[in-house]
């Protein structure tokens, strides 16, 4: 078992902002967004009180398992160069401290939730953390290439709490919201590891392009988006989402296909020859496609969730198309 | 000569810092467990027969 005790000598004493970092603030706000927009597109209402504590449960419990998650991987991540100065990896912060505090977090804000929500969202939100901590961590992400595929339920639940946490049900409305996320990530992190495959392949993690080559993972990403626009567009027909979000996404799906297109037909991934000037330079043009695609695959779950939101605190007659 | 067992001020800094935060955090989790009962009970308590 890989853990990270090989590199938990401390360097230097351990600040609150290294215990901080091991949350990891900046996916907790992704995950506070897609939460609350579950939890504000629900048909009841709750006190805005318990909807500040709901979406607070959600987000420490995202930042437990993100904790854990740096526990368990700080043998990895001390070999990417994205990753070598996390706290744990660094030295900064013991190994068993950053399982301390994912424990603790994770039992803080389950049992909060239950206490004060209800325990369908608990249940949820203990199931999401232990998927993410033992599932993707520590089986999928060093075993299979669809690692994130899977694993990326995970990151598709927080909107499915939110909704839970407001009317104590989970409808099929609130899974179409998992479901977007759960069909985005895929093209969302290849895009990204095939300009980033090096550093992966030299930790050992099995990412597409390191198992299948950098062909058949643009092939997948392209796959992938084509499923991806229906199941984004879906919500206009289900009585979720109005014509505003049946443009954003439609238009926005649009732009998602040809930039997956330009990708699939680029070189992106693939080992450049130095000796040959012409093959480097369209190997660095892909790379740009995959940059292209993964930051407008961000753009797009932001403009989606966000018009979703902004619709139903506008209070928007949605469309309801299959009426 | 220096003394081994002294804290050096770097990680005496850090230590404060990290008793801080903890302090801080479970402060808010006692305001937060109260506010939630006091929502929660809210209802409750003004309907409550006499």
């Amino acid at each position: 078992m890989a853990m990270a005790t090989a590199h938990t000598t401390p360097r230097a004493a351990a600040r609150w902002q290294d215990f901080l970092q091991l949350l990891k603030p900046r996916v907790m706000s992704l995950v506070i967004f897609t939460a609350l927009t579950g939890l504000i597109c629900a048909p009841d209402r709750i006190n805005p009180i318990l909807a500040a504590v709901a979406v607070l449960c959600i987000a420490v419990g995202a930042g437990a398992s993100a904790s854990l998650n740096m526990w368990y991987d700080a043998d990895i991540d001390a070999k990417m160069r994205r990753t070598r100065g996390r706290p744990v990896p660094s030295g900064r912060v013991q190994g068993a401290d950053a399982l301390a505090l994912g424990v603790v977090l994770s039992l803080f804000s389950v049992m909060l939730m239950g206490m004060a929500l209800n325990w369908l969202a608990a249940g949820l939100l203990a199931f999401t953390i232990a998927f993410y901590a033992v599932v993707y961590t520590m089986w999928l992400k060093r075993w299979t290439a669809q690692n994130i595929v899977i694993g990326g339920l995970a990151g598709a639940l927080p909107p499915v709490i939110g909704w839970a946490a407001a009317t104590g049900t989970a409808p099929l409305n609130a899974w179409l919201l998992c479901a977007i996320i759960f069909m985005w990530t895929p093209p969302h992190f290849w895009a990204l590891s095939l300009y980033t495959s090096e550093d992966y392949a030299k930790a050992g993690v099995p990412m597409m392009p390191v198992v299948k080559g950098a062909a058949s993972t643009r092939l997948q990403i392209l796959v992938y988006s084509l499923l991806l626009i229906p199941v984004c567009i879906a919500p206009a027909f289900t009585g979720l989402g109005g014509a505003g979000y049946l443009a954003v996404s439609g238009l926005g799906g649009l732009v998602f296909l040809l930039l997956a297109w330009r990708l699939y037909r680029s070189l992106a991934g693939e080992a450049a020859d130095p000796r040959n000037d012409d093959g480097l330079y369209d190997v660095r043009a892909g790379a740009r496609d995959a940059r292209n695609l993964f930051a407008f695959s961000i753009l797009y779950l932001a403009l989606l969730f966000a018009t979703l939101l902004a619709e139903h605190l506008m209070g928007a007659t949605p469309l309801e198309l299959f009426r | 000569m220096s003394d081994p067992n002294r804290e050096d001020d770097a990680a005496a800094r850090a230590r404060r810092g990290r008793n801080i935060a903890i302090a801080l955090g479970l402060v808010a989790f006692v305001i937060l467990v109260y506010v939630v009962t006091v929502v929660r009970m809210g209802a409750s308590v003004a309907n409550r027969p006499f």
